[in-house]
């Protein structure tokens, strides 16, 4: 002990040994988790691995969220073969509606801090809100997790982002996380493990924390970490930390005191700019969802402006809850109601539109606002639609004025 | 492994995501051959109608980045593509190709050109433009990797030894 990193660290605890970057580590996985894109895939290929039972039905789980409910009869039958294989196996199956998969794992505790945790997606990287080391991976690479229980991987370099200042009232997680990516650009921590750092993630929320962490994979990391002084979990814990001499690949100093709140503008999630570049762009369509920014504070932030508002003329908006519980919360405290109320449409807790399956893809020329996180031309299921990243205030804001706009400076998110 | 690949280079640009590879609206299949029907598409349209069985895709820094689908290299795959070039991969692409037998090959420093012959050799990472007549060599691949890959995937290498 005494110089590692967050994830040198957690490599340590599951192997014994001391890494350092570059070292390729076979190591125990403490958990895994598939959905409906990539499971069917994942469960073909266990089968022509010469799969018979999975290496511990308890450390794995399925997520139905990607298209749910299933939008035809081919997906469908993909869903059948993961409620099979999952009766079979006697893992757990989270169906439709139940949610987003990284808000699932989080909230059902299938990931805590100091796990490897192995995602068949690629936003797995969103527990390292909560301390663990979570890394995205294929299909073929969580099949030969469900079966040998471990993975080979490279110990990533560390880039360190240390913030300094306090968020604003009107600037949110989101916004900073936008930031973020903008100044390390999509390729920017290809490889590495991120570490976020600084005053204004001592009192940020769980959600808050997921969303930073969640948009380490828009700078091509391996996985992310928000540094754990102030994390809150239901259950006690061994936070791990950084050594104050962990050697860092490299850090990057930022001010985060006067962020305004930032877009990203179409086509890439790093094209990131201060909103006043874009007010006055005319939006059509409204998404705040995601397991980004689809947790009970986002809709609160949402329902906050929308509160006795109705959407802009020809202007629509989706919101899709990340999870069951919380649209439940949703419900028990008005803020789905003002959502309604105010033109929104409430659609099953899951990924909704971000990814173009299914509930709500742009026509021909529209711009979308979206609170998700990927805004890659064709992303939202059409390729002639273009879309811009922002908070849930953000979109909020903009859904009522029908075009571009700042959420009110006195917000305080 | 497929030894000898030799093709001609279909060369692209940066930062070419699994949405431009395959967009999300047709990954919910199995169904490998609908996949590279529409690969590549909302980048180039005219690419499926190029491309040979045996063609080599290269392209520029931090190709395949974006979602963890392994329809993106199974796509290219099934489409024909035999190996692909870039300055850099996104680290799941990367993965993934290794994973279903998709040589992929980092070369950091290269200027092949539309069109030019290529000859990949993969147990020493070298790859001959026969049209220029240089010569460029990879970066090398972790050992697991080179198993992986020589075993013709993951599928297969853990059918056969049943552990990494
Ligand atoms: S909400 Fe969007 S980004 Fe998150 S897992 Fe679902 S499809 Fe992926």
């Amino acid at each position: 002990m005494g110089n590692m990193t967050i994830v040198e660290k957690i490599l340590f605890q599951k192997t014994g040994r001391k890494v350092r970057p570059g070292d390729i580590v076979i190591a125990p996985v403490d958990g895994v988790m598939a959905t409906d894109t990539t499971a069917p895939g994942a469960l073909k290929a266990f089968e022509k691995m010469g799969g018979q039972r999975v290496w511990a039905p308890e450390k794995c789980a399925l997520v139905i969220d990607h298209a749910a409910p299933a939008p035809n009869e081919r997906v469908a039958n993909l869903h059948r073969l993961m409620r099979d294989f999952s009766r079979e196996q006697g893992i757990r199956l989270f169906e439709i509606g139940e949610g987003i998969c990284h808000q699932v794992m989080v909230e059902q505790g299938y990931v805590r801090p100091g796990y490897l945790f192995i995602g068949a997606d690629s936003h797995t990287p969103t527990y390292g809100a909560l301390n663990a080391f979570a890394c995205g991976v294929g299909a073929t690479d969580l099949a030969a997790v469900l079966l040998t229980g471990q993975i080979w991987l490279k110990t990533p370099a560390t880039l360190r982002l240390r913030c300094h200042g306090q968020l604003r009232a009107d600037a949110s997680p989101k916004d900073l996380i936008l930031f973020l990516t903008g100044k390390v650009g999509i390729s920017g921590a290809t490889y590495m493990s991120v570490e976020f750092e600084g005053e204004v993630f001592k009192n940020m929320s769980l959600a808050g924390r997921m969303c930073v962490a969640n948009m380490t994979a828009e700078m091509g990391a391996k996985t992310g970490f928000v540094h754990p002084e102030g994390l809150q979990l239901p259950y006690p814990f061994e936070p791990v930390e950084p050594d104050a001499s962990a050697s860092y690949a490299q850090t990057i100093e930022v001010d985060i005191g006067d962020l305004p709140p930032q877009v990203a503008a179409p086509e890439s999630p790093d094209n990131v700019h201060d909103i006043d570049r874009y007010l006055g762009t005319p939006v059509h369509y409204g998404f705040i969802g995601t397991c980004g920014n689809g947790r009970l504070e986002d809709l609160r932030a949402a329902a906050r402006i929308l509160q006795g508002k109705r959407l802009a003329e020809g202007v629509r908006l989706v919101v899709a809850p990340a999870s069951r519980s919380v649209l439940l919360d949703a419900m028990l405290d008005g803020t789905a109601h003002t959502l309604v109320a105010a033109g929104a449409t409430l659609i099953t807790p899951g990924c909704g539109p971000c990814v173009g399956s299914h509930e709500g893809v742009p026509a021909d020329g529209e711009t979308v606002i979206s609170a998700a996180n990927r805004n890659f031309r064709g992303r939202m299921g059409n390729p002639r639609a273009q879309i811009f990243l922002a908070s849930p205030a953000t979109v909020a804001a903009s859904v009522v004025a029908g075009c571009i706009t700042a959420p009110p400076p006195n917000l305080d998110y | 492994m497929t030894d000898g690949i030799r093709g001609r280079a279909h060369v692209y640009g940066d930062n070419i995501d699994t949405d431009r590879i395959i967009p999300g609206k047709y990954t919910k299949t199995l169904d490998v051959q609908s996949l590279a029907e529409h690969v590549l598409e909302d980048l180039d349209p005219a690419f499926r109608t190029r491309l040979q069985r045996g063609d080599i895709l290269v392209a520029g820094n931090n190709f395949g980045c974006g979602s963890s689908r392994e329809q993106a290299p199974v796509a290219l795959q099934a489409a024909g593509v035999a190996a692909v070039i870039a300055r850099y991969f996104a680290r799941i692409f990367f993965r993934n190709a290794i994973n279903i037998g998709l040589p992929v090959l980092e070369i950091p420093d290269h200027d092949i050109a539309q069109g030019d012959e290529l000859e990949v050799d993969l147990v020493s990472g070298t790859v001959r433009n026969r049209t220029s007549g240089k010569v460029y060599q990879a970066n090398p691949l972790p050992d697991v990797m080179l198993r992986i890959l020589q075993a013709g995937g993951l599928v297969d290498y853990l059918r056969i030894n049943k552990t990494f």
